[in-house]
């Protein structure tokens, strides 16, 4: 071999960021492979899924509503990723808010109100965050890997969902579709740029950021964090609090994706249906590793993997590709995100031949 | 262009009563790494049956020419002749191959695995698995390490992760076998034990290189030494020959202070600053120590040293001090008068009590962290770093910098990472950030594990300094040396119960060793090995 892999001995802040860029390259570059060989033009890979969704004021702003849900819940899971709390629960977290959100506002019905849209989207958070308690109390008290709880809490939350549209909450005038009625004006999301879909989750998102930022890079919550991932022993010599910092970890997470449910439900789709999220809660956890675990990349991120979501639907409509597209797009991302990030650690070496004599 | 070894050095033949030919020689050794040369033409050549000392200061290059022998590293330049064939060393496998051996340091042992898995892992044929737990009890027995094949190493101590070590290597009768620090955690007599062994094994024909920084122990077991310092061999001469003193100046290029501690007249009526009474704690690891009704009292300007072979409660009693296990009672660990046993490790900091634990990388530091992010992990309360919750960035950069300055860390600035730094560095860094928190009780434990002469004294002479200051402060340490030479009072801890205190100009090493060994109380080892397999 005449490569060798050599450790850097500090981790290279260049390479980091590097990383995602060689990642999206490479996706690109694969992508464009993929279309030639299903016949299209190798061109339009390119076009479909960067140029197409950002060409247009409407591009942009539905560029934004993919990419809000994407950040609030990347902003949390990179937070809790940090203290090695792995949360892959935040799809049925994200179907939570949604109910317990969509439940007030559907309770609400036509009435006017003020408080009913702070009512909901707190009923949102307050939702997925108590959703994300169920992995953190199996975690603290029984030492339950929350990767398998919250994991398969998902699945739960789906067919709760779908028990309620088809069951208890179902519209009577829906004609036997599995959906709610729809939210009242005063239950539904403000529209904060007229003539687009850009609603309040829009703005929530880059809220979440700048605070998800400030507590990750300045309080001392925030250290805590993620001394508890770095090394957990030095967090119990320090005096932190593991059991204490693995709740908010979850709890975090769990609200955020929870906001983003309801910003959902009450903002683009307007009622509660069996299929609020197109796997935004999964689709998270990429948004976290592109953005390197940090909140300020985590925005970033989330576009690139909201360009996958219009990319996609691109495809289907303009080139009559199927909807796995997205699908694979997103994997084959992941995939080269966590090949590259082995240059951020290592560094590869030419190795020179030792001259004559050869091994022993 | 190429030197011969043999002529450089005319008289090695000539005092050597066994002219026989070298099994290993290095000539002109040269590795580079970025920012340092870290080995520099280094030339050194090691005889059948020679025990051959490799002397040197954190960063010499000790390290770095041991991992080119075993095949971990590869040389830059220079070439390695083995029996005098001119051989290059692919990886650790080709060395054991060639009949070398070596202990690390650091450890290469897999915690989940158990000790018969983790020296089957590092034998290169699976047909040698046959009968291996025999073979491993047998020769571990041989040699005075006592080890249980069944025992996960996850739940071993230090020492015995150790013996995990030894054990691998002799189990490949191996031509050269390198030791780095082997002894840092035996008791004396075990010492003497295994000096027994590698003089057997010397006298069998197997080359032995070994390092250690403990200049009695290489004059009274080394035929020759190899002597490094930035990169470059420095000196070469017979350990036997020379004093302690001559050696480590050699080493360290400078004239050696012996620690000073002020003698205490008034130690006795000084007061109990720390007090800990019939603390007893169940360990809650399957093959950890249970405390067992342990009591000492340390005043003002007193240093207590608590010896005892690795696994015998050390951790436990560390992290039970510290507040990571917190007592049942509060009235079992009183600090300057007020209960403190049921506190957390932040609460007994502020009441003036402060850690160094033995681990340096994951515990007392995050290695990945920059410095000035390690200054803040224990000191954010004490120094106030983060007030109302958020970092206060300026006032921690400059508590790190006056860590790095008081106590001399040689780093890139507060803005390095922790791991950049060598082991030495760390351990001032660890200490000086605790130091300067002025607490008024200081618990350390195995403060000059791995270090060198130079580092060793440094921060000895720290700890004795805080407690000329008015400090009380706790040496849990493998080291009887150290702690001889620090403490005022020694006890001993063997299978979780505490020796009583005594002043320790009236105990005696054998007197120590025997309590080490467990005289008192049976060894954690026997009674495991109890248990049927």
């Amino acid at each position: 071999m005449p490569f060798r892999l050599e450790a850097r001995g500090q981790n290279s802040v260049l390479w980091s960021w590097l990383s995602p860029v060689i990642a999206i390259l490479a996706t690109l570059i694969v992508s464009t492979a993929l279309f030639a060989a299903m016949g299209k033009p190798a061109g339009d890979a390119l076009y479909t899924f960067v140029v197409a969704p950002a060409s247009s004021l409407n591009g942009l702003a539905e560029l934004g509503v993919k990419a809000a849900p994407l950040v609030l819940i990347g902003v949390g899971l990179a937070i809790g990723f940090r203290a090695n709390v792995w949360n892959i629960g935040a799809e049925g977290q994200l179907i939570l808010g949604a109910i317990v959100g969509g439940g007030i506002g559907l309770a609400a019905g036509d009435r006017e109100g003020f408080w009913i849209l702070p009512a909901m989207i707190l009923g949102g958070a307050v939702g997925g965050a108590l959703w994300a308690a169920i992995p953190a109390l199996l975690k603290t008290h029984f030492n339950a890997s929350e990767i398998l709880t919250s994991l398969m809490l998902n699945y739960v939350a789906q067919l709760l969902l779908i028990y309620l549209v088809v069951g208890p909450w179902k519209d009577p005038e829906g004609y036997g579709f599995p959906q709610t009625r729809l939210f009242g004006d005063a239950a539904t999301m403000p529209i904060l740029i007229s003539g687009t879909r850009v609603h309040l989750g829009v703005l929530a998102a880059l809220i979440a950021v700048a605070l998800g930022w400030l507590l990750h890079a300045k309080t001392l919550l925030g250290f805590q964090l993620r001394v508890l991932g770095q090394a957990p022993r030095a967090a119990a010599y320090a005096g932190f609090s593991g059991a204490g910092l693995t709740w908010f970890a979850l709890l975090l997470g769990g609200a955020l994706a929870g906001l983003a449910g309801i910003f959902e439900a009450a903002g683009p789709i307007g009622q509660l249906t069996p299929s609020i999220s197109p796997g935004y809660g999964f689709t998270a956890i990429i948004v976290a590793f592109l953005g390197r675990l940090n909140p300020v990349g985590v925005l970033l991120g989330g576009i690139v993997l909201a360009l996958s979501y219009l990319g996609g639907e691109q495809a289907q409509i303009a080139l009559g590709l199927p909807k796995a597209i997205t699908g694979i797009y997103q994997g084959v991302l992941l995939f080269f995100l966590l090949a590259a990030d082995l240059l951020v650690g290592y560094r590869i070496r030419l190795v020179k031949r030792v001259p004559a004599g050869g091994a022993a | 262009m190429r030197q011969d070894s043999e002529a450089a050095e005319p008289g090695a033949r000539g005092q050597t009563p066994l002219p026989a030919a070298p099994l290993l020689e290095l000539d002109s050794i040269v590795k580079r790494f970025p920012m340092t040369v870290a080995n520099d033409g280094v030339s050194l050549s090691i005889r059948p049956g020679e025990i051959h000392a490799l002397l040197g200061e954190n960063g010499a290059g000790k390290s770095t020419l041991v991992k080119i022998i075993y095949g971990v590293l590869h040389p830059d330049a220079g070439e390695i002749r083995w029996n005098g064939e001119r051989v290059s060393i692919l990886n650790p496998a080709a060395a054991r191959a060639l009949g070398i051996g070596m202990v690390f340091q650091h450890f290469s042992v897999f915690e989940a695995l158990t000790v018969a898995e983790n020296v089957a892992l590092g034998l290169n044929d699976p047909q040698q698995r046959k009968g291996l737990r025999d073979r491993i009890a047998k020769i571990s027995e041989d040699y005075g390490l006592k080890l249980d094949p069944d025992a996960t190493v996850l739940h071993l101590s230090v020492g015995e992760r150790q013996r995990v070590e030894i054990v691998r290597c002799l189990l490949q009768n191996p031509k050269l076998l390198i030791m780095d620090e082997p002894t840092s955690v035996l008791t004396p007599q075990e010492i003497e034990r295994l000096f027994a062994t590698l003089r057997r094994l010397a006298s069998e024909g197997c080359a032995i290189l070994y390092i250690s920084h403990k200049l009695e122990e290489i004059r009274s077991l080394c035929e020759r030494a190899t002597i490094l310092r930035q990169g470059k061999v420095v000196a070469e001469c017979d350990p036997r020959q020379e004093t302690a003193k001559h050696l480590a100046e050699l080493m360290i290029g400078t004239a050696l202070r012996p620690p000073y501690h002020l003698q205490e007249e008034s130690a006795e009526t000084a007061p109990a600053r720390l007090v800990v009474d019939r603390l007893s704690v169940k360990s809650d690891r399957a093959f950890g120590v249970d405390l067992d009704g342990i009591s000492f009292s340390v005043a003002a300007g007193e240093v207590l040293g608590i010896a005892g072979i690795a696994g015998n409660g050390q951790n436990e009693l560390m992290a039970a001090l510290s507040g990571e296990t917190a007592a049942d009672r509060a009235e079992t660990i009183v600090i300057d008068g007020k209960p403190a046993g049921t506190l957390g490790p932040a609460e007994r900091r502020e009441r003036g009590a402060c850690f160094v634990p033995e681990e340096r990388h994951g515990h007392g530091a995050v290695k990945d962290m920059t410095l000035s992010e390690n200054a803040l992990l224990s000191a954010y309360r004490t120094k106030g770093l983060a007030p109302g919750g958020l970092i206060n960035m300026g006032s921690t950069i400059r508590f790190a910098a006056e860590i790095i300055k008081g106590f001399a860390v040689r780093s890139d600035g507060p803005a390095a990472e922790a791991r950049s730094l060598s082991g030495g560095n760390l351990q001032r860094f660890i200490v000086g950030r605790e130091i300067l928190q002025q607490p008024g009780i200081l618990v350390v434990a195995q403060p000059t594990w791995g270090l060198d002469a130079g580092a060793a004294a440094a921060i000895r002479q720290a700890l004795l300094d805080l407690a000329d200051k008015g400090a009380a402060v706790v040496v849990i340490s493998q080291d009887l040396d150290e702690l001889i030479e620090m403490a005022d009072q020694i006890a001993v801890i063997a299978n979780g119960r505490l020796s009583p205190p005594r002043p320790v100009a009236e105990v005696t090493i054998e007197e120590l060793g025997l309590l080490m060994g467990g005289v008192a109380a049976p060894l954690p080892q026997e009674r495991r090995n109890a248990v049927p397999a």
